[in-house]
């Protein structure tokens, strides 16, 4: 029984949130590493496109609460979804025309492309700010529990309650849902085999007559799709202020680095090795411990490794110890 | 006129027009900014122009600067060292022996599962040991009388003394870092850099101890000549003076201040571009220029490399710590919540690009350019912004956007960097 209250601790506390920001991390690297595969530089914008995207979302979600539709147990943003990544889409495609097509014409080294992307930053930062301001939003409606940990405690009768968010269930649905899609574009569709033929040899890929401008385009699409949809559940998770987007771009490039850039599947195996480090420990770990030790040898202190604000610093040192052993990340991603 | 002298001409305009149109205070308070931007902004041009290396931790080295100033200059806090101080040092010298016995032991065992499993439990043994001598002391360090002090203080020494000692405090924490990351690919290295950078600064929030963490360390002693204000106003001899020329003495007292400082900070600024003009032009500016140009040519020259980099990493760090220092000080009080990428990291980082890698006048005219750019929006912003929307009606929409008017810092800030690299790539003053 203490058991079953120990593993109902762990799965409320640390794997059910540590799942869902998992999720959301995942989805952002999957965008950062395909930029870097196909247009070999770090995005320094992606955290604030998902700003941009999150931002529009919240716009059309507001629209459609305006003329009263709603999703019924479902968020209203998921109907504002679409118009978020199309808008998206766009705003990313326009700034490759703009800036960065002159850039790729030139064969620029990708430490130029990256200090481009800091402008886009910078731009698209003040874009969003401009917009919607630097206050925090919430913009969650529908059902907000899965379980609640009430109703779990009457229904097992033990002691300890599982709840479980609506925002986290659909996290982690739609991660599932997307990254299912993702790989299969890029395994079976011709567009998604030019991309990752492209991705590993330019040269070739060009050679065998794969239209580059047609790579880039669909490259952008998708990124701009993934970080909406990033964004978005990240908000609907927790809330939206424009700066903690700019933050995000953090424990993002810290998944897609950990994972090896330009690797799909190590941008998803980071960006769950950092939630469930930075979890695991920054957790007060004396609820599980107390239920499975025998009463004298209760815990008497929180056994945290740290405390909670060093989350970021967590990320990042996991990062560092993974670049000392696999300088470029778990799956051995690209260096350019 | 040739185009460096053009470009600060321009530059000196540009803050004489501050002065004339709003206050010299506020002209004098940006140029104070901008000095410490261009110091900044140097160290970053010794790391990126000098040898190209993408250093991203610009924040980490400004923040541990500022730290210097505390340990340096801030009073000791007794009843606090008593309770906890040399419980806190064991600690440190604990962990930092069992990192160093993890390392030697690493380097000196073959490669294999023993050997990785050997360092994972001196590590993991080390953590356990350190935490268990360092936690107490905290607490008790923490516990005493924390709505004052709660921290250990500072050594009480001049706050002068406090700035090569930033500078020194971030070229210590350069070797460590440049000894684990320098190994690093670009990109790799940009974010470990920033990552470590986060670490410092979580460090610096969350350890009160230390420096008090976000309930700030204030009331720092100002820098040996730098009056200050109230003393100025009662002294009659500067009275007189003052009502001699018919000026207003507040005024006149926060003027002279922030003179003595632009001088103390020109005369640290000049120094250093000295310096690095000296080292640029000397055989072991051409050797870093010529690593920059081609690692693998350099290397088959036999220059060491890797040994370079982090020589000119260490460096480059440093300048932004006595920078950060110096801006600690002149503030008085060490706030490690304002410690963000954004200002201390990427900003640098648009300075020196706007104003020319590879170019010592390029960083400074980058620093003040960008300072006062970056500065002067606060005042001007919601000025403009009125006059702009000045056609529209009154509405909720207007007024939304006079009110976000400040945030139009970042949009002009990210066009001006976006034109300079697509229209004047190496920037305003080009490298040779």
């Amino acid at each position: 029984m203490d058991f079953l209250n120990a593993l109902i601790a762990f799965l409320n506390f640390v794997f059910v949130p540590g799942l869902a920001y998992g999720a959301q991390l995942a989805l952002g690297a999957l965008g950062v590493t395909l930029i870097y595969g196909i247009l070999r530089f770090s995005n320094f914008a992606h955290g604030d496109t998902m700003a941009f995207g999150t931002m529009v979302t919240i716009y059309a979600t507001w629209g459609f609460q305006a003329m009263g539709i709603t999703f019924g147990v479902l968020p209203t943003a998921l109907l504002g979804l679409p118009f978020g990544i199309a808008a998206t889409a766009l705003l990313v495609l326009a700034t490759d025309w703009l800036i960065y097509k002159f850039y790729r014409k030139k064969k620029a080294v990708p430490t130029i492309l990256v200090m481009v992307s800091l402008g886009v930053m910078f731009v698209m930062n003040g874009i969003v700010r401009l917009f919607i301001g630097v206050d925090e939003q919430n913009f969650a409606d529908g059902g907000r529990f899965l379980i609640s940990a009430g109703d779990f405690k009457a229904m097992t009768g033990l002691a300890e309650g599982l709840a479980i968010r609506s925002t986290q269930a659909i996290t982690v649905v739609v991660a599932v849902v997307v990254v299912a899609w993702l790989f299969w574009f890029l395994q079976k569709t011709r567009t998604g085999k030019s991309m990752r033929a492209f991705s590993d040899n330019e040269d070739l890929a060009l050679l065998s007559g794969i239209n580059p401008d047609r790579v880039v385009q669909v490259t952008w699409i998708i990124a701009a799709a993934l970080a909406t949809i990033a964004g978005v559940l990240y908000g609907l998770d927790k809330s939206f202020k424009a700066f903690t987007y700019f933050q995000l771009l953090l424990p993002i490039f810290a998944a897609a680095i950990v994972g090896g850039l330009g690797n799909p599947l190590g941008a998803i195996a980071g960006g769950f090795v950092i939630a469930f480090s930075e979890v695991t420990v920054t957790y007060a770990w004396k609820k599980v411990l107390t239920y499975v030790v025998p009463e004298s040898m209760a815990p008497d202190n929180l056994i945290q490794l740290m405390s909670t604000d060093y989350k970021l610093a967590v990320s990042f040192a996991i990062l560092i110890l993974v670049l000392l052993f696999m300088p470029t990340g778990l799956f051995k991603g690209k260096s350019v | 006129m040739n185009r460096t002298t053009i470009l600060f001409v321009v530059l000196a305009l540009l803050y004489a027009g501050t002065g004339f149109l709003f206050s010299w205070n506020l002209a004098l308070s940006i140029l104070l900014m901008g000095l410490l931007s261009s110091i900044m902004a140097l160290g970053v041009n010794i790391q990126w122009g000098y040898a190209g290396l993408f250093n991203t931790g610009i924040m980490g080295f400004t923040a541990l600067g500022g730290l210097a100033v505390v340990l340096v200059s801030a009073q000791p806090v007794v009843a606090g060292w008593n309770a906890g101080g040399p419980g806190i040092l064991t600690g440190l010298l604990l962990g930092a022996a069992s990192i160093a016995l993890a390392v030697f032991v690493w380097n000196r065992m073959a490669a294999g599962r023993a050997r990785m499993l050997t360092t994972m439990a001196i590590l993991v043994l080390g953590f356990v040991v350190f935490r268990a001598v360092i936690d107490p002391s905290v607490m008790a360090v923490e516990s005493n009388d924390p709505a004052t002090f709660g921290n250990l203080g500072g050594l009480g020494l001049p706050s002068l003394l406090a700035w090569p000692v930033g500078g020194l405090l971030a070229a210590a924490a350069a070797w460590a870092i440049g000894k684990t990351a320098l190994g690093l690919r670009s990109d790799y290295l940009a974010i470990a850099t920033l990552g470590i950078a986060e670490i410092i600064v979580a460090v610096m929030r969350n350890e009160d101890w230390l420096a008090r963490g976000v309930k700030n360390v204030d009331e720092l002693p100002r820098p040996w000549p730098v009056p200050y204000e109230v003393f100025l106003q009662k002294d009659p001899g500067f009275l007189d003076w003052v009502t001699r020329w018919g000026f207003d003495p507040v005024t006149a007292s926060t003027i002279i201040v922030k003179l003595c400082y632009v001088v103390l900070f020109t005369l640290v600024l000049l120094a250093i571009i000295w310096l690095s003009e000296r080292a640029l032009h000397s055989p072991w500016g051409r050797m870093m220029r010529a690593i920059r140009d081609n690692e693998v040519a350099a290397n088959a020259m036999g220059k060491n490399v890797t040994k370079r980099h982090l020589q000119i990493f260490i460096l480059g760090s440093a300048v932004v710590g006595i920078a950060g220092a110096m801006m600690t000080s002149m503030e008085g009080q060490l706030v490690p919540g304002t410690y963000n990428p954004l200002r201390f990291t990427f900003l640098i980082w648009v300075m020196v690009i706007v104003g020319g890698s590879g170019n010592n006048w390029g960083s400074v005219l980058g620093g003040l350019l960008i300072g006062w750019l970056w500065l002067i929006v606060e005042s001007l912003g919601p000025g403009m912004m009125g006059l702009l929307t000045s056609g529209l009606a009154d509405g909720w929409f207007k007024a939304h956007l006079v009110e976000a008017a400040p945030h139009m810092r970042l949009l002009t800030l990210g066009v001006i960097l976006l034109l300079v690299l697509r229209f004047s790539p190496r920037g305003l003053l080009p490298g040779k």
